[in-house]
């Protein structure tokens, strides 16, 4: 039975299903490699059994509960946050300046300087504890939570400089115009004018440099003093030893508190549009 | 005048992190290099020279680190691009609610806590973890398979963290090229494969330079996701830093391998670097 040819557009050739079938699985392959590792742990936090087996024997909340009486996790968790946040706010405070500074200049100062801000984020973090750690050393300063506060800073103060960077860039300058050709002084500006437009970036990168601080290993490793015992080193070294269920509980609580924040950023700041 | 003074910024603004970043940040690299070319273990002066490269760089244990680490680095940036490319192009297909899904599954394990996310493969690849239960109740194997503590372990482990770090350059990229071309070439007549590779691909490589740069430098420096998954057999740069500084005591040393690695990454992004200036002339 003949049929009327149909226009091209309209047909699915064998190239475009094998197309989709190979994209298409890759990306499920992706998706749930992204994915089930953080499913199956909260699964297994869950579990009522003595051991980190997979499925669970049964279900209970006892290491939950555990996470009651783990002082030292929680001694860390609280050492970890008072960092982050005293980082998130040095970082705000120097990169937000920054970032006015750099971001609508064309000089070659400014690309230097962007290079400078940026460096922090591509060379291995390790080395720069080490190199930090020399040079407190040299200067005298013991390592404390300030070192920690300073080493911090230095890996985590990129990322607000460079989601305000892409803010303030986005800032139609015939608004800065129109305000201060009306009279306004700069403070008044950048108070009414400039601070509610670029808001978003700089929530986003706090955002995104109060995590990297939380979550540092690698200078924390060098910058910190005995009594300051961090929460992502403890959780490390408690599983080098161990594999401690309490781990899978307190892994739990994190993700739970994670995936929370990620979607009041998103409301507040639009997370996701900054971050691709 | 008065509107350069009215509507720019002052770039004095960048002063006070410009001044903070070359004090704890460049100061001490260049402390690091220093130390590193005294060439005894004491801090004797006048005992400077190039030893401890000389050491590194006929120890064949160090090169051995060193080569072990890059090919570490680009095995988990070719399978990250092979798995994440696809899943860009999905989210660039997506209806909208499904993409903002898919940004939460992208997103989550870039926020999530380095230790839980290596913890999670601890579960998965452990003897009892999931992947050998399912193995042993297929039948398909009698004992419990090492999964962890092998260096395709590691690569699967590096894979899922840093994955976003390769798939939100990609997205980025896609969505600035938008579908009108690949569409308009497959109404043209052209391939899906084809749209695909004359098309799609190279409009998009920005991106996916991008996220190699960035999957890279941060697969050869994760080392929490390298000790925890890989053991004690498998040495990485990092960890190798840190017995030497830590374990050890030996800075000098220590400080020379750092800067050998802080190298080795710097001429990988380097040529990166490069080969994205060249790309974004053609594109």
């Amino acid at each position: 039975m003949p049929e009327p040819p149909r226009p091209a557009s309209r047909q699915i050739g064998w190239d475009v299903v094998t197309f989709r079938i190979v994209m298409g699985g890759l990306a499920t392959v992706a998706l749930v490699l992204l994915f089930a590792p953080t499913l199956v742990v909260l699964i297994v936090s869950f579990t009522s059994g003595l051991s980190l087996r997979f499925p669970p024997p049964g279900y209970s909340l006892r290491w939950y509960a555990a996470l009651g009486d783990a002082w030292q996790l929680q001694f860390a968790a609280w050492n970890s946050l008072k960092v982050a946040a005293a980082t998130t706010a040095l970082s705000v405070g120097l990169g937000v300046a920054a970032a006015l500074g750099i971001a609508r200049s064309r000089q070659l100062s400014a690309r230097v300087l962007d290079g400078l801000f940026m460096a922090p984020l591509v060379l291995p973090a390790l080395a720069f504890g080490l190199a930090a750690l020399m040079l407190f050393t040299a200067v005298g300063l013991p390592v404390s939570p300030l070192t920690l506060t300073l080493g911090h800073t230095v890996v985590c103060v990129p990322f607000v400089v460079r989601n305000t960077v892409a803010s303030v860039q986005q800032l139609d300058p015939v608004l800065l115009e129109g305000s201060a050709s009306l009279g306004a002084s700069r403070w008044y500006t950048w108070r009414r004018v400039v601070l509610p437009l670029v808001r978003p970036g700089i929530l986003a990168g706090g955002f995104i440099c109060f995590m990297a601080s939380f979550d540092n290993i690698p200078v924390s490793l060098f910058l910190r003093d005995a009594a300051t015992d961090m929460l992502p080193i403890r959780m490390w070294q408690d599983l080098e030893g161990k594999l401690d269920v309490t781990i899978a509980a307190l892994s739990g609580v994190l993700i739970v508190a994670t995936v929370a924040a990620m979607l009041l950023m998103e409301r507040v700041a639009g997370l996701s549009r900054r971050l691709s | 005048m008065a509107e350069a003074m009215g509507s720019e910024f002052s770039p004095r603004l960048a002063w006070p992190l410009a001044a903070f970043l070359t004090v704890l940040f460049a100061v001490p690299l260049m402390l690091l290099v220093g130390l590193s070319l005294q060439s005894g273990g004491g801090y004797g002066p006048g005992s400077y020279g190039l030893g401890q490269y000389a050491k590194f760089l006929t120890d064949p244990f160090s090169l051995q680190v060193l080569g072990a680490t890059m090919r570490l680095g680009a095995e988990v940036t070719g399978v990250t691009l092979l798995l994440g490319f696809p899943l860009a192009w999905l989210h660039a297909r997506a209806a909208p609610w499904a993409r903002g899904l898919l940004m939460l599954v992208i997103l989550l394990p870039l926020l999530t806590s380095v230790v839980v996310r290596t913890f999670a493969w601890i579960v998965v690849l452990g003897r009892q973890g999931i992947v050998n239960s399912a193995l042993l109740g297929m039948g398909v194997i009698d004992t419990p398979l090492r999964l962890l503590y092998t260096e395709a372990g590691v690569v699967a482990a590096l894979t899922q963290v840093q994955m976003p770090l390769m798939v939100l350059p990609i997205i980025a990229a896609l969505a600035r090229t938008g579908p009108d071309l690949p569409d308009a070439a497959g109404i043209l007549g052209a391939n899906a494969w084809r749209v695909f590779r004359t098309v799609t691909l190279p409009l998009a490589l920005p991106g996916v330079i991008a996220g190699c740069l960035l999957t890279f430098t941060a697969a050869v420096t994760a080392f929490i996701t390298q000790s925890l998954v890989g053991g004690g057999q498998m040495l990485f740069m990092p960890a190798y830093v840190l017995q030497q500084a830590l374990a050890l005591g030996d800075m000098p040393f220590a400080s020379a391998i750092s800067v050998v690695f802080l190298l080795a990454v710097l001429v990988v992004v380097a040529g990166l670097t490069v080969l994205g200036r060249r790309v974004r002339g053609y594109a």
